[in-house]
């Protein structure tokens, strides 16, 4: 056992609280140099988790030797483990990016207020991937929302500011819901523990529970941007700076959907239930909408955010799937690590593209094959994810999605699954293509430091190299489940 | 009907008036406050249901307490974007600035 002031799981949310504190007092320059060190430590922290929940199974950490229910305790199994691997994985290059991104002179102002709300963002983040009760859930859903506003606004654009206020009222409507949901259970029942809720909310429940489970749910649904909720997602990732969009994209929205998944395998299982037809043809309307909207976006980065709308879709087509053989669980954990990855590099790439051409329209790519195409590879790379073709993750997670639909008879989502990604291949090619176009005369490419562009290959390699691993996770995964 | 149940129909109903204020009102700070509405109403349930064996119930209280912080902060960080909105458009509505795409 090792010992209680070592706990991995405590330093990940420590430590970036830490950073991000001193980030603010020290200024941007020095402040990124300790953030990217201190992520080093944090993807070391969550490896060392990840290989010793492995060996021993899943556990409980008690904060400070303070035990439910005044105290807070933290958990960690598989499900946690894949999801604090997936973000810190993603953080440490966006930040190594950010540090370029942000060298610019004019890019000094939102530099000063990227570094501690990135590190905010993130230790809320990983304690919301290690909370065992409802109510702390709460706490870190609304740090992360919060943080993630307050990154929206970084860039302090008039569009920006209207979007992040409009993000925040989405958010804040959300989780008062939650909140309200979080009440009325512990009404019912007097707790708010996961584990203890799980066994109380099957057989007889009282109506007060199916109402608290329909207000966390709506509340969750709208905060992962499943359609109709999804309006504001467009706005805010596509306006937000480039490192900014990458972290909100890839990881934020995801954990929502985390804790939609926690409760739907827990306290929630009978309710979600009866709602798994309902949320998955939301979900499959998201890809369908999303995907359609990416097609026609004018601006690159909006046709980039859209594809989220979509790719969180599939997330959602988990729901009427789940099954005890676990293979629509496995499908949907791949989905978030490789949407992820993917989507990290895609917006990095987006960002390369947008400052080497100096503007963000689709149409004004013309000619940025020749200028920097190790970007371009990259953005393909991510793109055979996100389309689903083999060996990337993407294509494993859509592939096992299918699976678990063609062993349950469901025909109907493999149509969606495939239709999603013939428009997928539509708006990675439609870029694709522009770029390849000569370029107009007039045309004037701005040179892009390598640094840039060499992030966005990397994570966009590792969404399609993780493919080849694929075993190692759900391996992880299965750790007490 | 008890005095606890009583407490949590009334926050029920400041919670459903206060969400239909955030969405239908269109001036950003009488969107704010009706949040705090919201919230109050949220908080009031947990307190009022946790009533029901006569004694107090500590852990609800502590929960009240941290959610107001929370939502300290959250009307803190509206009201500040509200402002940035304010000296950058004129406005205090969400129709101005908007972007149209």
């Amino acid at each position: 056992m090792t010992e209680a002031w070592l706990e991995p799981a405590a330093w990940l949310i420590i430590l970036p609280l830490a950073w991000a504190s001193v980030a603010f007092l020290a200024g941007p320059g020095r402040g990124a140099r300790l953030a990217i060190l201190a992520l080093v430590a944090q993807l070391g922290l969550a490896l060392e988790l990840a290989a010793d929940l492995t060996q021993r199974g899943a556990r409980m950490h008690a904060v400070g030797g303070w035990g439910a229910p005044l105290g807070i305790d933290l958990m960690a199994d598989g499900l946690s483990a894949v999801m604090l691997l997936l973000t810190q994985a993603v953080a440490l290059p966006i930040a190594v990016y950010a540090q370029a991104y942000f060298a610019e002179t004019h890019h000094r102002h939102a530099a000063t207020w990227f570094w501690p709300l990135a590190g905010f963002l993130l230790a809320a983040m990983n304690a919301l991937f290690l909370s065992a009760d409802l109510f702390n859930l709460y706490v870190t859903l609304e740090l992360l929302g919060l943080a993630a506003v307050g990154l929206v606004a970084v860039g302090g654009g008039t569009a920006q500011i209207t979007a992040a206020l409009r993000y925040l009222l989405v958010s804040l409507l959300a989780s008062g819901g939650y909140l309200l949901g979080v009440a009325l259970l512990y009404g019912a029942y007097g707790t708010v523990s996961m584990t203890t809720l799980a066994p109380l909310a099957v057989g007889q429940t009282p109506l007060a529970v199916w109402i608290a489970a329909g207000l966390m749910l709506v509340g969750l649904l709208a905060k992962t941007a499943l359609l109709p909720f999804h309006f504001w997602l467009p706005p805010a990732h596509g306006g937000a700076p480039a490192p900014v969009s990458a972290l909100l994209s890839a990881l934020v929205v995801k954990a929502s959907f985390y804790l939609v998944l926690r409760l739907a395998l827990g306290p929630f299982a009978m309710m979600t239930g009866t709602a798994a037809g309902l949320i998955g043809v939301l979900g499959a309307s998201a890809i369908l909408w999303g995907a359609w909207q990416a097609l026609r976006a004018q601006r690159l980065k909006q046709l980039v955010a859209w594809s989220t709308v979509a790719q969180l879709g599939y997330l959602f087509l988990i729901f009427p799937l789940l099954a005890a053989d676990g293979l629509a669980l496995q499908a949907g954990a791949l989905q978030v690590v490789a949407h992820g990855l993917a989507k990290a590099a895609l917006f990095a790439a987006a960002g390369v593209l947008m400052r080497a051409t100096g503007r963000d329209t689709v149409e004004g790519l013309a000619g940025v094959a020749g200028r920097v195409p190790l970007t371009l590879f990259a953005f393909g790379l991510a793109g055979v994810s996100i389309m689903g073709l083999p060996p990337s993750a993407g294509f494993l997670a859509k592939w096992l999605l299918i699976d678990a639909a063609l062993k349950q008879g469901q025909w109907g989502w493999i149509v969606v699954i495939i239709v999603g990604s013939l428009l997928a291949a539509g708006y990675i090619f439609r870029v694709l293509r522009q770029a390849f176009l000569l370029a107009p005369e007039d045309s004037h490419f701005q040179p892009v430091p390598r640094r840039l562009e060499w992030v966005a290959f990397v994570l966009a390699a590792a969404s399609v190299l993780l493919g080849l691993r694929g075993a190692e996770l759900v391996a992880l995964l299965g750790v007490g489940s | 009907m008890s005095t606890g149940l009583l407490y949590a129909l009334s926050g029920v109903g400041l919670f459903m008036l206060g969400a239909v204020g955030v969405i239908v009102l269109a001036h950003l700070m009488r969107k704010v406050l009706a949040f705090n509405v919201m919230g109050s109403g949220a908080f009031l349930v947990l307190v009022g249901l946790a009533q029901r064996t006569g004694q107090p119930d500590p852990v609800p209280q502590a929960m009240v307490l941290t959610g107001i912080v929370v939502a300290v902060a959250a009307t803190a960080l509206a009201l500040g974007l509200a402002r940035a909105l304010h000296a950058r458009t004129g406005g205090v509505t969400l129709t101005q600035g908007e972007d149209g795409d």
